[in-house]
């Protein structure tokens, strides 16, 4: 270990005025130039958390609104199309909107505090990132607001989304938003690979990157081929059916109805481990603090995820079991699908292990990832049947469905996120929220999880299909649908007792202590909220669990400069210190690029030429943003080591 | 409201002619396919159910067990715990594979039938056109929503779509297969008891995807033959005066446009066929129950039962609507 001692890289410890110039520094600017200026990572992850989970609470409140005109059959609460809109905007929001951007807001906030550094690698892409996500989010609900929200559904089969059956400009709208989503997840997943790789604290070689990270490492990747998939293949192809007739999904004209299935799902299945392999990465890294030991299986855990990942890609034909797909092709299809839950069996052992070896502490968070394994172990299992193509002709596109995937991704995903936002909220605001509360807000969420979610095994069984607006009586479905109705209002009111818990939280003073759970990793190295500088001395990792094993006398990095914005790179393997590069101060060109990609993409809903007319303005823009300064970038190689 | 009102008290008696509860459950098979799929379905239920027991009791014997604390020993204990779990997991998948494989065997063993019932199942948003085909076209029936089938013989149901990708499903026969428009499928089903078994589109196709639904009724062969043979005569020229009214309603009016009626000069088929309109049990895809009450509603004003229908109201004065129902019931 001494390679990594105290004289990392030369220079002496700071004294007063060395801290108040990184300080002033780091600075970032005031009022609203300063909010649209800022490329902090943190303002910028909390950004993401916050819009999401927005979109969160919008989304939720269309599904309550579905549940209530399901309470029972032929109900008149809501008229057909209205209901169609529902759960298409539903569904597209849950998962482009607040899913994904949810778990990577998280990984843009705390990949750079866990792996100690300053910032991402690229912090203006990352800000252009968040304002194309928010504006594409906007457009969609502004659209749905003014009647134009999608209803064909998140996944939009052809023909039935052709122009010759959805004439008007929904899914239009629809397939841009997807677009805007598509180009901030691939950002962040740039951003999240090269920080990772790059940026890591002195020590922290491949093998000690935190479970967190290599969650979200390992669904950069995955962003990367999926994303660029649906982006470039799927919805542009779609766009250009719909805006310039190239007719690639029109069976009456030579295309093909069943290829945008493939195309969608190809890129559709990945999504939902995308979702989910953060959320297990969080999990992962909350374990240590509530049951006060590693987490068992570190390998077998990294192991998993790069295994998940891979599969996750082979087995979309799974969603189209009943479009008559051959039996020998299926069969493959069903030993993948049965495949990827070896993994997912691994990771759920492994914390099994973690849990029984340690001393569990029953604090809000952990009672939400007792919650996630309880929850996601159903989903997993009923995810093994759907694999079966038998069983599966049986079960598609009814509830069961609906219910298995709302066990994964309900349990899969928002019980982690629950857990990460009571475990990281001291982190993220500098204040705690209620123990109290938080268990009453387990409990009714769960309790209305269960009784939302769990009836529609059953109804699914009873023969109910799904995205149906209504039902007809006398065939055994009341009872089942009025349960899960009242399921729904107790989940509402387990997220109003969130929101009040935050509220209430948020009116406290900044007290919470760097470190109040006793956690491991780097991210309570520091102080709640962290600086903007993140760390006045860079650490120097030792192992796995860098903050139990911190003592006085370990080493720290000292003699980085003060008076510039510099970043520590280090080596991709054994992260050895390599050179000190100045990282990007704040700017307006990222907030300029992504307004004038809002305004090319909108355009473009309505007509072609909005490629002619927006282009000057996105490449305008992208000249301010590269536009020399006359200054030389400042770089430092560290010489001899 | 009202339009709501009557498709919930016509969807009661829809469920009620049917025998209720469980006509569309997917584990109370009729017949050979569907039977094979409950089998393997309560297989896995039951084992699972049975695996997440003892995943959630490890789990709680974890969260409240005494602790040893950490050692090489423990540590080493459960290395080897979690080599016996994913062993375990890995060969229940392994057995699971395999039946999933015997079971999908066994479902395309029908297929194997020398001679099979041929049915086409057209899919339209949002109704089912039905067509028996046979070599010399006056033989061939043509005939919507309701779907009949002689128990014990094998039915090849080939499926296509006029316009967007439908499901259909019949759970306790069989499971789904997807009426896609460009590509064509064939599956065969049978079955082993009488009866009357609900199916529902399964894809969502629409604004009235809700309310695709079809009757599948299940006879003795003889029985079978008997509504087969009726099916191929034309409709017959009404002997009384109101039902000639009717007819003449019927023609003259804006009828003709979408549907048929053999041995008329209504010829179209953009709706269902009505040559035997009055010997099916459902109006509007299994919405409404066939009744004079409801056909008049039905065809005053569609829009009330199922919003967004493809056919449009006719405001028919009522003398007139009395003789149109009467020739429409009379389509035996």
């Amino acid at each position: 270990m001494s390679t990594h001692g105290p004289s990392v890289v030369e220079g002496l410890p700071y004294d007063a005025t060395a801290i108040s110039e990184l300080a002033e520094t780091w600075q970032p600017r005031k009022g609203v130039w300063g909010a649209l200026t800022s490329v902090d990572h943190k303002v910028i992850g909390r950004r993401y958390i916050v819009t999401a989970f927005v979109f969160f609470l919008l989304a939720g409140s269309l599904a309550a609104l579905m549940r209530l005109q399901l309470v029972r059959p032929e109900n008149n609460f809501i008229a057909p199309d209205t209901y169609n809109q529902l759960f298409s905007v539903h569904g597209a929001t849950m998962m482009f909107l607040f899913a994904v951007p949810m778990v990577l807001g998280f990984g843009v906030y705390f990949i750079p505090l866990m792996i100690g550094t300053r910032n991402v690698a690229f912090p203006r892409l990352n800000a252009c990132g968040y304002w194309i996500y928010v504006f594409g989010g906007s457009v969609f609900w502004i659209a749905f607001f003014f009647g134009s929200g999608l209803d064909t559904g998140w996944f939009s089969y052809v023909p039935l989304a052709n122009l010759d059956f959805s004439p008007d400009k929904r899914v239009d709208i629809y397939m841009q938003t997807v677009t805007f989503t598509e180009i901030s997840a691939i950002i962040t997943a740039i951003e999240i690979i090269v920080t990772v790789f790059t940026q890591r604290a002195p020590g922290m070689s491949l093998n000690r990157i935190p479970l967190f990270v290599w969650a979200q490492l390992v669904t950069a990747f995955m962003v990367m081929f999926a994303m660029s998939t649906i982006a470039t293949l799927s919805t542009t192809m779609m766009a250009m059916d719909r805006l310039v007739n190239t007719r690639f999904f029109d069976p009456d004209h030579g295309g093909d109805s069943l290829l945008w299935q493939h195309l969608f799902w190809f890129f559709g299945h990945p999504e939902v481990y995308i979702i989910f392999l953060p959320a297990t990465g969080m999990v992962s890294s909350i374990l240590p603090a509530v049951t006060r030991r590693p987490v068992f299986g570190y390998t077998a855990i990294v192991l998993s995820l790069v295994a998940t990942a891979f599969i996750s890609f082979g087995l979309w034909v799974h969603h189209m079991f009943t479009t008559g797909v051959p039996q020998v092709g299926a069969s493959f299809f069903t030993a993948a699908s049965l495949m990827i839950a070896i993994p997912s069996a691994i990771q759920v052992f492994c914390w099994l292990a973690t849990i029984a070896s340690g001393r569990p502490r029953f604090t809000t968070d952990m009672l939400f990832v007792i919650g996630f394994i309880i929850l996601f172990v159903a989903g997993g299992l009923t995810g093994v049947m759907v694999s079966s193509v038998p069983f599966d002709t049986q079960v598609h596109d009814t509830y069961f469905v609906v219910a298995h995937f709302h066990y994964v991704l309900v349990g899969g995903a928002v019980f982690p996120i629950f857990a990460g936002f009571y475990h990281w909220f001291p982190k993220l605001t500098g204040r705690m929220l209620s123990d109290r509360l938080g268990k009453v807000q387990f409990l009714v969420f769960f309790i209305g999880m269960n009784l939302t979610f769990f009836p529609m095994h059953w109804l699914g069984f009873e023969g109910m299909p799904r995205r149906v607006y209504t039902y007809t009586a006398g065939l055994g479905w009341e009872d089942l649908n009025l349960l899960a109705t009242i399921g729904a209002i107790l989940m509402l009111i387990g997220i109003g007792l969130f929101v009040w818990n935050v509220g209430a939280a948020l009116t406290r003073p900044k007290d919470a202590p760097p470190d109040p759970w006793q956690a491991d990793t780097l991210e309570w190295w520091t102080t709640s909220p962290p600086p903007p500088w993140n760390f006045t001395y860079l650490p120097v990792v030792q192992g796995r669990s860098p903050v139990w094993e911190m003592t006085p006398e370990s080493p720290r990095v000292i003699g980085m400069r003060t008076d510039i914005r510099e970043v520590l790179t280090t080596t991709i393997i054994r992260a050895e210190p390599h050179t000190r590069h100045q990282s990007p101060g704040n700017a307006i060109s990222p907030f300029l690029t992504a307004a004038s990609v809002t305004f090319l993409l909108v355009m473009l809903i309505f007509t072609p030429k909005a490629v002619l007319i927006g282009a000057p303005f996105v490449f305008g823009s992208l000249m301010m943003w590269g536009w020399p300064t006359g200054k030389p970038e400042k770089e430092h190689r560290e010489e001899g080591i | 409201m009202t339009g709501g009102r009557l498709a919930k008290v016509g969807g009661l008696a829809v469920a009620a002619l049917v025998g209720c509860e469980g006509s569309q459950a997917a584990l109370n098979p009729a017949g050979p396919q569907a039977g094979r799929i409950a089998g393997l379905s309560w297989f896995m239920i039951v084992s699972l159910s049975v695996i997440y027991i003892i995943i959630l009791a490890v789990l709680f014997a974890g969260l409240i067990g005494r602790r040893h604390g950490a050692s090489d020993e423990s540590e080493a204990r459960l290395v080897r715990w979690v080599i016996i779990g994913v062993a375990i997991t890995t060969g229940y998948l392994v057995v699971l594979m395999v039946l999933d494989v015997s079971v999908g065997r066994g479902l395309s063993s029908l297929s194997e039938d020398e001679d099979p019932l041929i049915v086409d199942v057209i899919g339209h948003q949002w109704w089912w056109e039905i067509v028996y085909p046979a070599r010399e076209p006056n033989r061939t029936v043509t005939t919507a929503n309701e779907l009949h089938i002689p128990v014990g013989r094998t039915v090849r149901i080939r499926t296509s779509s006029v316009d967007v990708i439908h499901s259909l499903w019949i759970p306790r026969l069989h499971g789904k297969r997807d009426l896609v428009p460009d590509h064509p499928s064939v599956f065969h089903l049978r079955a082993d008891e009488p009866g009357i078994f609900r199916g529902e589109c399964a894809e969502f196709c629409g604004l009235q995807h809700a309310h695709m639904s079809l009757l599948v009724i299940a006879q003795p062969e003889a029985e079978f033959r008997a509504w087969q043979a009726a099916q191929m005569r034309p409709a017959e020229e009404p002997a009384d005066i109101i039902r000639r009214l009717g007819m003449q309603t019927f023609l003259n009016g804006t009828c003709p446009m979408c549907h048929a009626v053999a041995g008329t000069s209504a010829a179209a088929r953009a709706g269902p066929d009505l040559t035997h309109f009055g010997s099916r049990r459902t109006i509007g895809a299994a919405t409404l129950d066939n009744s004079r009450g409801n056909l008049g509603g039905w065809i005053l004003d569609p829009h009330h039962i199922k919003p967004g229908v493809n056919m449009p109201a006719n405001p028919i004065p009522a003398d007139r609507l009395d003789a149109l129902i009467s020739y429409l019931e009379g389509l035996k």
